[in-house]
């Protein structure tokens, strides 16, 4: 990719202290990539008066000190940044496992995904463990990792009317993204199953399970299983 | 070490700094007090530094026993505290004796009453930060809202006691707004001018609904065009988002990194503080400015809070 094709990245003020870098107005492993560069180069060399990132998608919101820059002037400064992009080597991506119970009372919401998409239970599970998916950004909570990659077979809309507090562990579905709840929290996507693993562990050193870029995967586990995990 | 001891908790007290920020990329948001101007002046008023960690109280105010004494300030809204049962005022340094009680009750105007003590409440720090963040469970005391029972240990310190006060000819400068100040938002281009013209001329209500992640408003519901399809991305805090549903909803310290509603405006920085103090049922407004006009608020805010006659001894 060339610089050219980066200095595409367009810029918009989000709030007065923040500003949002979009790399393109869709969800594509090359903008992800950019995001996930653009965060790594930002980690290894600071910009004074920049506080804090949220990424997403296809997009990075900058947080700045509005009493030291305007706008245009931290677009000025991430603009060289924004060039030397593809210096950045990036990890090579780690692979993760993630055990989950399937349906009944660990995932609610299953029989209707089999429904929407006239599957069986058990090809929804296949389906849903076939999958490589990408960790896209973390977002929303601590530890909450934006899975793309969800097969086609297994789109179901959100729930109208939001869950207000999901069991931690749940694993949901939503338009084409998978992911973990990492608490209590209130949530909109489809719980088809949970897991025993913590994705979030304020006494570990890497806090996050998963991190940007990583590969995943989930493995079928029985009740027995889960409780077993659950304990160990 | 000198300790608090929760002989009631009021409705939602917690723990709180002035939060922790860059650790959007865990997806963690900041947290930290809801009011942050009044929580750094009641730092002051001790002799705290301005991100001291201390209790931030919900519309109701707990009941607090020193059993070893302590220095302590309230700032904020009025939650009509008492001393041993002898009326206290909000915005100057008071010495509590050992074994006296300091009662807050009911607010009397605005959300949020802080309760600052010399040295700061002592918590383990998670992410460089005391502030609790509730939804995860984190930060704070045990992660959570304060119960009947806890003790809270203070930070020890030994400066001598201070008489201090805040010159109410600033603080009135600094009081909280019942029209918020905002900028565009990302997508306000999604929202067609009669749109706007009903989000900036009508009144809402803060719904019953509202916390620290987000302030729920009632009124007219806002038409957003169909021009986009909104993809999640970050969201800053203060933005003001429209759900399908057309009800506006202002994204606050507790907020979510990111999310995929059109945000049509985001409060400016100045005016956090004034959302802090908002109540369910307060009416508000809004009234666009432009980027200018934010950062020169900012900055006279600033210099209210640098001003040197702020604190008096």
């Amino acid at each position: 990719m060339s610089a050219t094709a980066h200095g595409t990245a367009q810029f918009r003020p989000a709030s007065d202290n923040s500003l949002l870098i979009y790399f393109d107005q869709r969800i594509s492993l090359d903008a992800h990539q950019q995001v996930a560069k653009l965060l790594r180069l930002l980690e290894l060399q600071p910009v004074s008066g920049i506080v804090n990132l949220h990424p997403a998608y296809c997009s990075v919101l900058v947080k700045f000190d509005t009493l030291k820059f305007r706008h245009d002037e931290v677009e000025t400064r991430l603009r060289p940044y924004l060039d030397r992009l593809d210096e950045v080597i990036l990890p090579e991506p780690r692979h993760r496992e993630i055990p989950v119970c399937y349906g009944g009372e660990y995932g609610p919401d299953l029989a209707e995904v089999c429904d929407t998409n006239r599957l069986s239970l058990q090809q929804a599970i296949d389906l849903h463990v076939s999958a490589t998916y990408i960790v896209y950004f973390l977002g929303f909570v601590p530890g909450f990792a934006y899975l793309g990659g969800l097969p086609e077979a297994l789109l179901t809309p959100r729930l109208a009317v939001p869950r207000r507090r999901v069991p931690p562990g749940s694993v949901g579905i939503a338009g084409q993204q998978s992911g973990v709840y990492p608490f209590s929290t209130p949530g909109g996507w489809r719980l088809i199953g949970r897991t025993p693993l913590a994705m979030f562990r304020p006494d570990r050193d890497a806090m996050n399970f998963l991190s940007i870029g990583d590969r995943v995967h989930f493995t079928p586990i029985s009740p027995e299983q889960f409780t077993a995990l659950e304990n160990a | 070490m000198k300790a608090i001891h929760v002989q009631a908790p009021g409705l939602f007290t917690t723990v709180q700094d002035l939060g922790r920020e860059g650790f959007g990329p865990l997806g963690v948001s900041p947290s930290g007090a809801a009011d942050p101007i009044s929580l750094r002046l009641g730092n002051r008023l001790v002799g705290n530094p301005e991100n001291a960690a201390a209790l931030e109280m919900t519309l109701l105010g707990g009941t607090f026993l020193f059993s070893e004494g302590a220095i302590v300030a309230l700032s904020g809204s009025d939650f009509g505290a008492t001393l041993d049962q002898v009326p206290v005022d909000l915005w100057m340094s008071l010495e509590v004796r050992p074994g006296q009680t300091l009662r807050l009750g009911p607010t009397r105007a605005g959300a949020r009453s802080y309760l600052c003590v010399q040295g700061g409440i002592a918590v383990k720090a998670f992410l460089s930060s005391a502030s609790t963040h509730t939804l995860s469970g984190l930060g704070g005391f045990e992660g959570r809202a304060l119960r009947k029972g806890d003790v809270l240990s203070i930070a020890s310190v030994s400066q001598p006691y201070c008489r201090r006060t805040a010159a109410p000819h600033i603080l009135s400068r600094l009081s909280p707004r019942k029209i918020l100040r905002c900028t565009t938002g990302p997508q306000s281009e999604w929202f067609p001018e009669p749109s706007q013209q009903l989000f900036y001329g009508s009144t809402y209500r803060v719904a019953e609904e509202s916390n620290r992640m987000g302030l729920r408003l009632e009124g007219p519901a806002i038409p957003v065009s169909s021009h986009g399809h909104m993809i999640s991305e970050g969201v800053s805090l203060g933005a003001i988002q429209v759900p399908g549903g057309g009800s506006p909803i202002i994204l606050f310290v507790e907020q979510q990194t990111t999310g995929g509603y059109p945000k049509i405006a985001n409060v400016i920085s100045a005016d956090f503080s004034s959302v802090g103090q908002l109540r369910p049922r307060d009416e508000i407004r809004f009234e666009r400015v432009t980027w200018e006009v934010a950062r020169s608020l900012l900055q006279q805010q600033e210099e209210l809070l640098a001003s040197r006659e702020l604190i008096q001894e």
